[in-house]
């Protein structure tokens, strides 16, 4: 019976074996880690049909401009809250404006945001745990209980707190689309490196004791040179899956702040903002509620589901 | 277990608690402008009294002092007065606080009666049908952001079908039994939003953790002597694969507050969450420091909880 629970569904023993006796016949061309990622992840039908429902959301939110032209906040009282139409495929809001175009410029700033955050905390994570990784003794302990004092801290009420008294500041310095964005971006960031940290730290320790980077050190490489070009390459997949996971985390982050009215202003329609100023007329026009809450719903689902068939694909060690 | 590892944990929550204090004060301390001297900056003060009120509530004095002070006022439970409700903080938030803990208790107590049962039947055949119906349905249930999914039960069962009431109140009508009910019929919709997110994420740690477990060789030792599947399952596997789920549920926690703040502010719950964001849009720094301090204790003693508990269920923790 041990021996019968795979580690992943995608992970056919029969079809692993033919491949690696595949792949020591052919050329090594043929058969690069990228190639066998890829062939892995395809495998992940959900993660291909959402790798899929993401590139068009992202076509839709970058060009959709271009296409759609009615303007944001073209305000017209003869069309207040009316259902989908073909001229408002999507609806109108309580002011006449066209949900879809605001939908569209709004998911500019979502994904922005998602994408950004999950940078910030990518980065700092790297770098927290690459250090905690690579020293021993008190800077790793250290960092370490840095770590989890972090992840102890209670994120949405922190994030609320950081926000309610940084923002009109902020806002002074960078006008208010910027300060808000920069602000949201550094705190969804900020508290979001643990997971990072200590993914980054697990694989440094195992990886440092390995043959090939003891090899390199014996060549005298330094060891600015021993992280960046042997250890980090080979710790990667696992901060890519963390990675995809946490603009899924960022993007509902960043809409919940807006939900609450504490996010962007009301002329910045991000999903969570559409859905903040639709929750009031939800038994007259429950349309404009729908469409923003299933765009966030949808972008978090595919994200969450693509990270799913990374993890197949990029860490194939781990067994769930 | 003994009162030695008790004592020990003990010990450790108050580091955490002291580096949260910390944090927290931090970032009051570098907000710009005085926070809590709305006084001090009234322009109806004249000059001089001003000074002097700043220096009577030592504004003026080093940071370290301010965060001593700071911390020994809130250790004897004088957090200050609301400036909108005219109230001490500390009466107002422990008039809130046993609705939010009964909201959270009874969706916790909901995630784990879905989790353990769905997980457990998950593991027992991997990759089956029911498997991956479960695993499609825990990705779109942590998916689905709670704000949404709250909109979605209010759209269905209050404003279409018209079985729920929207608003939660503290003064439900009726006595006796129907008291009870409209009690209890009014705290379903935010006990199911809660409830469902947090077990979405937990079906996927019992399924995991049941599958390490069943690998085991204690499991094939009893397997061999014959014992039937189900007291195989129920006796020997579940009973130990739910040990880390304890911690799992600890862990949450601070998520689960996240979602309890939305949860409270769709539905209008009188606790604490509804109290931090109404402070917030009415400027209220005192009881936002203090919400965001009770939500920091609480965060820390669930996992003090969950420490001990672990040591309880599992005695080979505590020997360590």
């Amino acid at each position: 019976m041990a021996g019968s629970t795979l580690a992943s569904p995608s992970v056919d023993p029969a079809a692993a074996d033919e491949a690696a006796r595949a792949g020591a016949v052919r050329p090594a061309a043929a058969f690069s880690p990228a190639r066998d990622a890829w062939r892995r992840f395809r495998r992940h039908r959900l993660a291909v049909v959402s790798l899929g429902v993401l590139s068009i959301i992202a076509f839709a939110v970058v060009f959709g401009p271009f296409i759609w032209r009615l303007a944001i906040n073209d305000i017209d009282f003869a069309a207040q809250l009316k259902p989908p139409s073909l001229a408002h495929p999507f609806g109108t809001d309580d002011l006449g404006q066209d949900i879809l175009a605001r939908l569209i410029s709004g998911g500019r700033i979502s994904l922005a945001v998602g994408l950004a955050a999950m940078v910030v905390a990518v980065l700092v994570g790297v770098l927290v745990g690459a250090t905690a990784g690579m020293s021993r003794g008190h800077i790793d302990a250290g960092l370490m209980w840095l770590a989890d004092l972090f992840l102890s801290l209670p994120q949405l009420p922190l994030l609320l707190l950081v926000i309610y008294l940084f923002r009109d500041s902020l806002k002074s310095i960078f006008g208010p689309e910027g300060g808000v964005f920069i602000l949201i971006v550094a705190v969804i960031g900020g508290l979001r490196w643990m997971p990072v940290a200590r993914l980054v730290r697990a694989q440094f320790l195992s990886l440092r004791e390995k043959e090939f980077v003891e090899a390199a050190r014996a060549l005298g490489a330094s060891r600015l040179r021993l992280v960046v070009h042997h250890i980090l390459p080979n710790a990667l997949g696992p901060v890519i899956v963390a990675g995809t996971i946490d603009v899924a985390n960022a993007i509902i982050a960043e809409s919940t702040l807006s939900f609450l009215g504490l996010g962007f202003p009301p002329d910045i329609p991000t999903w969570g903002r559409v859905l903040f100023d639709a929750k009031d007329y939800l038994d007259v026009a429950p349309y404009w509620a729908l469409f923003p809450g299933s765009a966030i719903f949808l972008a978090v689902l595919s994200i969450n589901f693509i990270g799913d068939g990374l993890r197949d694909a990029l860490d194939p060690r781990r067994v769930m | 277990m003994s009162s030695d590892f008790l004592l020990r944990r003990l010990l450790i929550a108050i580091p955490s608690l002291l580096g949260i204090s910390v944090v927290l004060f931090t970032v009051l301390a570098l907000a710009p402008g005085d926070p809590f001297g709305e006084l001090v900056t009234n322009p109806n003060v004249p000059a001089e009294v001003r000074l002097a009120l700043r220096a009577s509530l030592g504004l003026d004095d080093p940071i370290y002092l301010r965060y001593f002070r700071w911390l020994w006022a809130m250790l004897q439970g004088d957090w200050g007065f609301s400036f909108v409700s005219r109230m001490s903080v500390d009466r107002l938030i422990l008039q809130r606080l046993p609705t939010t803990v009964a909201v959270i208790g009874a969706s916790q107590i909901l995630a784990i009666m879905v989790a353990i049962p769905v997980g457990v039947l998950a593991a027992a055949k991997p990759y089956s049908m029911f498997d991956q119906i479960a695993n499609t349905f825990a990705f779109i249930g942590f998916s689905l952001p709670t704000f949404f999914t709250g909109l979605l039960l209010i759209l269905v069962f209050s404003v279409q079908l018209d079985w729920l009431p929207i608003v939660y109140s503290t003064e439900v009508g009726g006595s006796g039994l129907t008291y009870i009910w409209n009690a209890v019929r009014q705290a379903i919709m935010p006990v199911t939003v809660l409830g469902l997110f947090q077990g979405a994420s937990l079906v996927r740690y019992v399924r995991s953790s049941v599958l390490e477990v069943i690998k085991l060789d204690f499991v094939t030792t009893a397997r061999s002597k014959g014992i039937g599947e189900r007291k195989v399952l129920v006796l020997h596997v579940v009973r130990n694969a739910l040990i880390p789920v304890v911690t799992l549920v600890a862990l949450q926690m601070p998520i689960v507050f996240g979602g309890a703040i939305v949860t409270e502010q769709i539905f209008r719950v009188p606790g604490i969450g509804s109290l931090l964001i109404s402070a917030m849009l009415a400027n209220d720094t005192p009881v936002i420091m203090g919400v965001t301090f009770v939500f920091s204790c609480l965060v820390v003693l669930f996992n003090l909880l969950a420490d001990i508990l672990y040591g309880w269920l599992d005695p080979r923790i505590a020997l360590r």
